[in-house]
């Protein structure tokens, strides 16, 4: 199986996001990069498919010279090879979607995996867009994938714990999220692997933004809360506020 | 091009309540931009979407739409994007809608704003704001052309009145042989139960609940019963999320869901800055936690200083007797 996986150097959840000088972006002083968070359960769920039938796990990023670290980072838990398309720019989507179809067209795949949402843009929607381009069937937010007789099948989570039953023809392009699996750590052996692993680096050929950034604000600080109390006793207090002050039951 | 297509969801043969609130709001902001709200509804009778703001409805049913399919939808919805020549494409921004509006607003060579709080016109153009990074910054952003916007639920209002539209049923140009994924069927499934990001208020247990498998069963029991009584969604920590003691789906935050119900209630949560970003879009947001320092208690309207153990029954009761008057 030839297996793509598309995954995102985004800022650590831990982060604090204020917005930049400009007013559209976020100021990126002091912040930190990871693999955004659902990609690590999209490359597990890859390498996986690998060690059952066979192929390859090629990452795909559209991103800055610097995503490199975290690409070889997925190299390290057990993927094969690289591509980089770097942009320095925050695209959005749509943009994204359409600088990674046009290279997925040109590398063999049976799957094309995706996490479900980025911890910073959360759009959920490039993996859709892409296999929109790409005419191939999408699932999104799955919890369970497996694959047999060129055929995937896949349990994705809807509303309220739901899981829908999917079953698709490869190629597929399919959106992983949490309790599809566990992400495993780098051993020494693959991060000496990842070392000697070339990332192609090619200018990303990304077309304007189907949506763009006007501006952007801190949330609206919340107004100062109130101790009710401490304890038990404070319980009927509280009640009472929510029916009366706060009018929300 | 000033009017608004609104993909209006249903289940049950019922608009659900996201689906209302987007089609409340789409019938708002087809008013700033002088046009009409168009109702779209896939596979179902579209009942009396009129009394809730449609000006318009269209219902595309057939053998094609009988199971839900993402880009059997998301045709469907592009198809008639093009046909009203609209301003604005509407979806809520539940599972199902942000699942397929991203196929259909690429069918439609455009971009999608997700998960949007709120809608406006600057210039003459519709324009959203939506959360990022879990709502620790709020982007406020246009496009070029149509406005592909999902929207997240209970932030928008239903609206009442408008028209007396009669439902036009409108042809679906392709069969079910064409579609590339379809719901084949529903498992482990627990039928009426509310999605954390779709309910009106959420009670959240944290770490401070203790394993429910062991000490902490009792707190868990107490958290279902607080639940139950204002009919509220669960929601969990990361932590607990972590530890297997609640499902995944349930796990509220930058990396779960984001949520703004009208009330959140988060016992034994400390407030993580993943956890604060994802549910601090709440209307009221109650705390409950034994460490007084707790950077929850920060975000919180209302706070109780105290144990989960002690607090928590004695909400249940004082709600009930409240609820109950």
């Amino acid at each position: 199986m030839d297996i793509i996986v598309c995954i995102r150097r985004a800022p650590t959840t831990d982060a604090r996001i204020k917005p930049a000088a400009d007013g559209k972006n976020y100021d990126p002083a002091g912040v930190n990069y990871d693999i955004s968070e659902y990609d690590k359960f999209a490359i597990e769920a890859g390498i996986l498919l690998k060690e059952k039938h066979g192929g390859t796990v090629t990452i795909l990023t559209l991103g800055p010279s610097a995503a490199t670290k975290e690409m070889r980072t997925a190299i390290a838990m057990g993927c094969d090879a690289a591509h980089l398309l770097v942009s320095d720019a925050n695209h959005d989507a749509w943009a994204t979607a359409q600088a990674l179809a046009e290279k997925i067209k040109t590398l063999p795949h049976d799957m094309v995996l995706f996490g479900w949402n980025s911890v910073d843009n959360q759009s959920s929607a490039t993996g859709q867009m892409v296999a929109e381009l790409l005419g191939l069937p999408s699932v999104s937010v799955a919890v369970a994938l497996d694959v047999a007789d060129g055929q995937a099948t896949v349990d994705r989570l809807a509303a309220g714990g739901n899981r829908e039953r999917y079953s698709v023809k490869l190629p597929a392009v399919v959106t992983c999220t949490k309790g599809l699996n566990k992400p495993r750590s780098a051993n020494m052996k693959g991060i000496m692997a990842a070392k000697k692993t070339a990332v192609p680096e090619t200018p990303a050929n990304a077309p304007a933004d189907g949506v763009s950034v006007v501006k952007l604000d801190p949330p609206p600080a919340r107004p100062e809360g109130k101790i009710v109390g401490k304890g038990a006793e404070a319980a009927v207090v509280l009640a009472k506020l929510l029916r009366e002050e706060a009018k929300v039951i | 091009m000033s009017d608004v297509l609104v993909f209006v969801e249903f289940s049950d043969g019922a608009a659900t309540k996201a689906g209302l609130q987007a089609l409340g709001a789409g019938s708002t902001l087809a008013k700033a931009l002088g046009g009409k709200a168009i109702a779209l509804v896939i596979g179902n009778n579209a009942g009396e979407l009129g009394k809730h703001g449609a000006d318009r409805v269209l219902v595309a049913g057939g053998d094609a739409v009988g199971s839900y399919s993402p880009d059997g939808f998301a045709r469907i919805v592009a198809e008639h994007a093009k046909s009203t020549g609209a301003a604005a494409v509407l979806a809520s921004a539940t599972p199902m809608g942000k699942d397929f509006f991203a196929r259909a607003a690429a069918i439609a060579k455009c971009g999608l704003a997700a998960d949007c709080v709120e809608l406006k016109v600057e210039g003459g153009k519709p324009r959203a704001v939506r959360p990022v990074f879990a709502g620790k910054a709020l982007a406020t952003v246009e496009a070029p052309g149509t406005l592909w916007a999902t929207l997240r639920p209970n932030v928008f209002a239903e609206v009442s009145g408008g028209s007396d539209a009669a439902p036009e049923t409108v042809p679906v140009t392709f069969g079910p042989g064409d579609l590339k994924a379809v719901v084949k069927e529903i498992v482990a499934g627990v039928k009426g139960k509310l999605d954390v990001a779709e309910a009106e208020i959420v009670v959240s247990g944290g770490r401070g609940l203790k394993d429910p498998a062991g000490e902490g069963k009792q707190n868990w029991a107490n958290l279902e019963a607080l639940a139950e009584t204002l009919g509220a969604a669960i929601g969990a920590s990361r932590a607990v999320v972590d530890a297997g003691w609640r499902g995944h789906g349930e796990q509220v935050g930058q990396t779960g869901k984001t949520v703004s119900p009208k009330l959140y209630i988060a016992c034994g949560i400390s407030g993580a800055i993943q956890h604060l970003a994802g549910m601090s879009g709440s209307k009221v947001i109650v705390a409950i936690n034994k460490d007084d320092n707790a950077p929850i208690f920060k975000v919180a309207d209302y706070g109780i200083v105290g144990t989960v153990e002690d607090v928590v029954p004695a909400l249940t009761a004082a709600l009930k007797e409240t609820l109950g008057s």
